[in-house]
């Protein structure tokens, strides 16, 4: 049998050198840089030399009293309609998920049928219900009872916020349903071995963790109630698209052919708003995290301030090594 | 044993669908007592530990804690079955440790533990802390008040988790299967917070494969087999001297 010589090994000699390797060409990755860059040019040059877009007028009306107004209404619709949309979707949510079969049936009917018609048609039942019943009353039978005027009762804010907020609550109903039943059974069996009662379960320990799968689709549900709330303008509502429909159509208005720049300035108030609601959303989420895992990484304020203030501070002490040295393989 | 069991059970019946689970238990846990079950998955041990408190209903016999039936209310020859409230102020004096601790990671290990006396005993605030305080000290976690679950070992996970039931102040503690999900070096100081547990003189019934803290800690053994209690008696006699062939199987298997 061979004996293998013992490896005498000069201090750092036995490690490889850092490689130096001549990298990969990819001429693919230019071409089609360039031709996106081509495009965007395209597209901005047109932008900004067509007078067609009248970006005179945008600016005009950007932050005229009749678009703000617009957007107040806009905002008031969506927040309404929310509120309304996640309170009712968790009581549905709850009622689907009851064993009592009546409750989960109506739940089931009730989302069956919302969801299965579109809002629009829903905004214009609303709208026209005075029709179907000229007045509403609750009461009991020979007995006191409030009576009034269907056409008095729901105007155009009320069937807004009806047609959209009971819509917006069938689909918030199935988002709680899946966060709720996203939680693991060890949960409530845990809660219920405490003493805990069916509600407080439900509310302190099942919810807070089903928000965690309830919140991202919830934003994107705000998200397109805000752009959805639109729909009103059928329903003669003065929200955001209405306001500068109203204007582009005013008698002020006829020839001008404003059409485009009004609805550049409806648009980029969206945008605006849409990009608000992105970063509510995520620190929402963070808030909610709490506990799933180990840390959370620092929000982008949090890192552009660290940036600043290590910018700002005498030079820090070297980083330490990514590896413990006592984790490397094998004496040196 | 003179004092009334804090436990009876007389044929405690229970099936799942067609599949009949428990088949005729009989036992009594006596206070202060540390009765352990041991037997083969599926023998149904858990689901009886989990009938005590109700987290399971049973249908047939009688299962009765500190002489009140668990689950119902007997007047004349007739059974009520409690209410929601009724179920859970019994399950309220009864703490129950799982096997994968169920521990609420949304809450940090002090949140965890002062829940429940805060929100079904009415416990205020600093009672409930410093109560919670004095039990992460006794289970040797005093360093973790503010820890997540998520950032905590299995061990301590389940040493929480037992802090949590005892800070209910039960008069019983259930135990299923306390260590099965723990590494094995993790095992030895769940087990020495249920040792310290015994010698206060808490009642408990655990659920276990660990043959040596049933022989050290146990005051009975109690071996299950398909939904029956095949033998029962003192851990030591018991594991050196198994009566019955079917315990003797499955001893020379475990130990």
């Amino acid at each position: 049998m061979d004996v293998v010589p013992p490896m005498v090994v000069e201090p750092g000699a036995g490690r490889p050198s850092a490689i130096k390797a001549v990298p990969i060409r990819h001429p693919g990755r230019w071409v089609a840089t360039l031709v996106v860059l081509a495009i965007a040019g395209g597209l901005v040059y047109s932008l900004l030399t067509t007078d067609r877009y009248h970006w005179d007028v945008v600016g005009q009306y950007f932050t005229s009293r009749r678009v703000l107004d617009g957007l107040v209404e806009t905002l008031k619709l969506t927040a309404i309609a929310m509120a309304i949309g996640v309170s009712l979707g968790i009581v549905l949510a709850v009622m689907r998920l009851s064993p009592n079969p009546v409750v989960a049936g109506m739940s089931w009917l009730y989302i069956w049928f919302f969801r299965g018609t579109p809002v629009l048609v829903q905004l214009l039942f609303w709208y026209f219900v005075s029709a179907l019943y000229p007045s509403f009353i609750i009461g009991i039978p020979h007995g006191p009872a409030f009576s009034r005027s269907t056409n008095e009762l729901i105007t155009g804010f009320m069937a807004a916020i009806l047609g959209l907020g009971l819509n917006e609550a069938a689909y918030m109903a199935e988002i709680v349903r899946a966060g709720i039943i996203s939680v693991e059974h060890g949960q409530t069996e845990a809660a219920q071995a405490l003493g805990m009662k069916r509600l407080q379960i439900m509310r302190r320990i099942v919810l807070p963790q089903a928000m965690r799968v309830i919140i991202p689709p919830t934003g994107n549900e705000t998200i397109s109630m805000l752009k959805t709330s639109s729909l009103v303008s059928v329903i003669a509502y003065t929200e955001l698209l209405y306001s500068v429909q109203l204007i582009y159509s005013g008698p002020s208005s006829v020839g001008a052919f404003l059409q485009i720049p009004l609805l550049i300035v409806a648009s980029l108030w969206y945008l605006i708003v849409t990009s608000v609601l992105t970063v509510g959303q995520y620190y929402l989420e963070r808030r909610f995290a709490r506990g799933a895992v180990r840390g959370l990484p620092p929000t982008p304020l949090q890192r552009l301030r660290r940036y600043l203030f290590t910018f700002h501070a005498p030079p820090p002490a070297p980083p330490p090594p990514t590896i413990p040295p006592g984790r490397v393989g094998g004496p040196r | 044993m003179s004092t009334a069991p804090m436990v009876r059970a007389e044929q405690v019946r229970k099936s799942f669908g067609r599949l009949e689970v428990l088949r005729g238990i009989d036992l009594e846990v006596a206070p202060r007592e540390v009765m352990c079950l041991i037997g083969p998955s599926g023998s149904g041990k858990s689901t009886f530990l989990r009938c005590i408190n109700h987290l399971e209903k049973i249908d047939g016999g009688r299962l009765s804690v500190d002489g009140e039936l668990v689950g119902y209310r007997q007047s004349g020859d007739k059974l009520y079955e409690l209410r929601d409230a009724e179920v859970c102020h019994k399950r309220s004096e009864i703490g129950m440790v799982f096997q994968s601790f169920n521990l609420f990671p949304h809450m940090t290990a002090l949140e965890n533990i002062v829940l429940a006396p805060m929100r079904v005993k009415g416990d205020s605030k600093s009672v409930a802390v410093d109560r919670a305080k004095t039990l992460l000290a006794r289970v040797g976690l005093a360093d973790k008040v503010d820890a997540y679950p998520r950032q905590l070992s299995g061990g301590q996970c389940q040493r929480v988790a037992i802090a949590r039931a005892l800070a209910m102040q039960p008069k019983l503690m259930l135990f299923d299967e306390p260590t099965s999900a723990l590494d094995p070096e993790l095992v030895g100081d769940v087990l020495d917070v249920m040792r310290k547990l015994a010698e206060d003189g808490m009642t408990m019934v655990v659920v276990t494969h660990e043959m040596s803290f049933a022989r050290e800690v146990g005051d009975s053994l109690v071996f299950m087999d398909s939904g029956v209690v095949v033998e029962a008696g003192p851990p030591r006699e018991m594991l050196a001297n198994p009566k019955q062939e079917r315990t003797r199987t499955f001893l020379s298997k475990v130990l």
